[in-house]
């Protein structure tokens, strides 16, 4: 996982930490039980103070996202399986609507994306 | 919990006074101490290390007293400083002989690390370091007895910005043990206040503020405008403000008040701990 910090953003430093790892998670990059970096080992990686990263996982702990073990450190959190996802399935769509956007200025019918669609996701099937 | 614990210490000198400042520093954190060239900010490190006697008040430093308990927490600190305070006519090795006995956890493993680290050579007298490797020197010594607290009066001034930024990183680490902390004081307010958690800034002998740095940053904001918006009023609710003709531009320590007066009329920017420093220290109106 990468977090890239600009100082030009005119989020503060702790939500674009927070957007990025749940972004992470969402993206399934991140799974379930995967630890984190501890608290003071991200706010030394990124040259930042202890409280701005605390923060950010504190957040993210609120959104269930992660839990922190006491002496152990933070973890990927499973409990909010049907969150994530929710949130894969939007991206999903996303990703869907522009297929269909895309098919449209190819001049495609629809029975003929999913044919298309249909042929591909055999292809995958195959061993 | 905190490291560092000052009630109501006051110090009067002809030229100015320490006047009644209170302040926690906290454990498990680096502190910066800032303010402009001669406000009190090493007077209040020298009394937080017995090195200047406080007229009146008291210093707490990891739960023990000073003077009182000063061996054993000189035993549990480190300090560097801007000021040499080693022999100049000893050479590194033979400094660090002398020094290494006073300290009962002295790591000469360590100490060896750091001197190859900084490119410091045992044999240098230490009149022949530079002044940027006089600061390495005492931030080995400092980082080789186990220190839970780490002092610091100035550590930058007299380093280059690649060694500015080696600092971080060895500070970092330090922090990576919750029960450590940190606190340094700087009138450089660029590289180091990057990993700061708390500000706590000292102007005229006063302690003005000490926050968490992000809360500071997000309590004061920089108004951008027409000099026409000032009246008297108006100008009461800067801490600071600078007038030219083609404008001002003045530090409020309220943002959200000062957008509810200003909305649309004027740029809000967010300050640096400079601009809260200059504005604070300028105070009322400068002309520029």
């Amino acid at each position: 996982m990468n977090i890239i910090l600009s100082n030009s953003s005119s989020d503060p430093i702790y939500i674009q930490i927070l957007n990025q790892i749940r972004q992470s998670i969402l993206s399934g990059e991140l799974r379930a039980g995967d630890s984190l970096p501890s608290i003071r080992q991200l706010a030394k990686d990124l040259q930042i103070s202890v409280i701005t990263t605390k923060r950010a996982y504190e957040e993210l702990e609120k959104e269930k996202l992660i839990d922190s073990v006491a002496g152990k450190g933070c973890f990927v959190s499973g409990a909010n399986k049907d969150f994530i996802r929710e949130q894969r399935m939007k991206l999903l769509e996303e990703k869907l609507i522009d297929i269909i956007r895309e098919s449209k200025e190819l001049s495609m019918s629809r029975q003929n994306l999913i044919d298309h669609l249909t042929l591909l996701f055999e292809e995958e099937q195959k061993p | 919990m905190n490291a560092i614990e000052l009630r109501n210490l006051t110090k009067a000198y002809p030229q100015f006074t320490v006047d009644h400042v209170s302040l926690e520093v906290k454990k498990g954190f680096i502190t910066g101490l800032i303010g402009p060239n001669g406000v009190g900010k090493s007077t209040l490190i020298k009394m937080m290390l017995g090195m200047v006697r406080p007229d009146s008040g008291s210093v707490k430093i990891l739960g023990l007293d000073m003077p009182k308990d000063e061996l054993e927490i000189k035993q549990r600190i480190g300090i560097v400083s801007d000021d040499c305070f080693y022999y100049e006519h000893l050479t590194v090795s033979d400094s660090m002989k002398m020094i290494a006995p006073f300290y009962k956890k002295w790591n000469e493993k360590k100490f060896n690390r750091y001197l190859e680290q900084f490119e410091l050579s045992p044999k240098k007298k230490v009149e022949d370091l530079s002044k940027g490797m006089k600061v390495k020197f005492s931030l080995a010594i400092a980082l080789s007895h186990e220190a839970e607290l780490l002092i610091m009066d100035e550590p930058t001034s007299g380093l280059d910005p690649v060694f500015r930024r080696e600092l971080l990183d060895l500070l970092a680490d330090m922090m990576q043990d919750e029960n450590n902390s940190i606190i340094f004081s700087t009138h450089i307010t660029t590289d180091l206040d990057r990993v700061a958690d708390y500000i706590a800034f000292i102007n005229r002998g006063k302690l003005v503020f000490n926050e968490a740095k992000d809360e500071v940053l997000d309590r004061y904001a920089i108004l951008k405008g027409d000099q026409q918006l000032l009246d008297s009023d108006v100008r009461n609710k800067f801490v600071g403000i600078r007038e030219t003709a083609v404008g001002f531009e003045g530090l409020v320590d309220n943002r959200q008040e000062a957008e509810q007066l200003f909305g649309n009329y004027v740029v809000f920017n967010k300050p640096s701990l400079e601009d809260i420093m200059y504005f604070t220290a300028k105070g009322g109106r400068i002309h520029a």
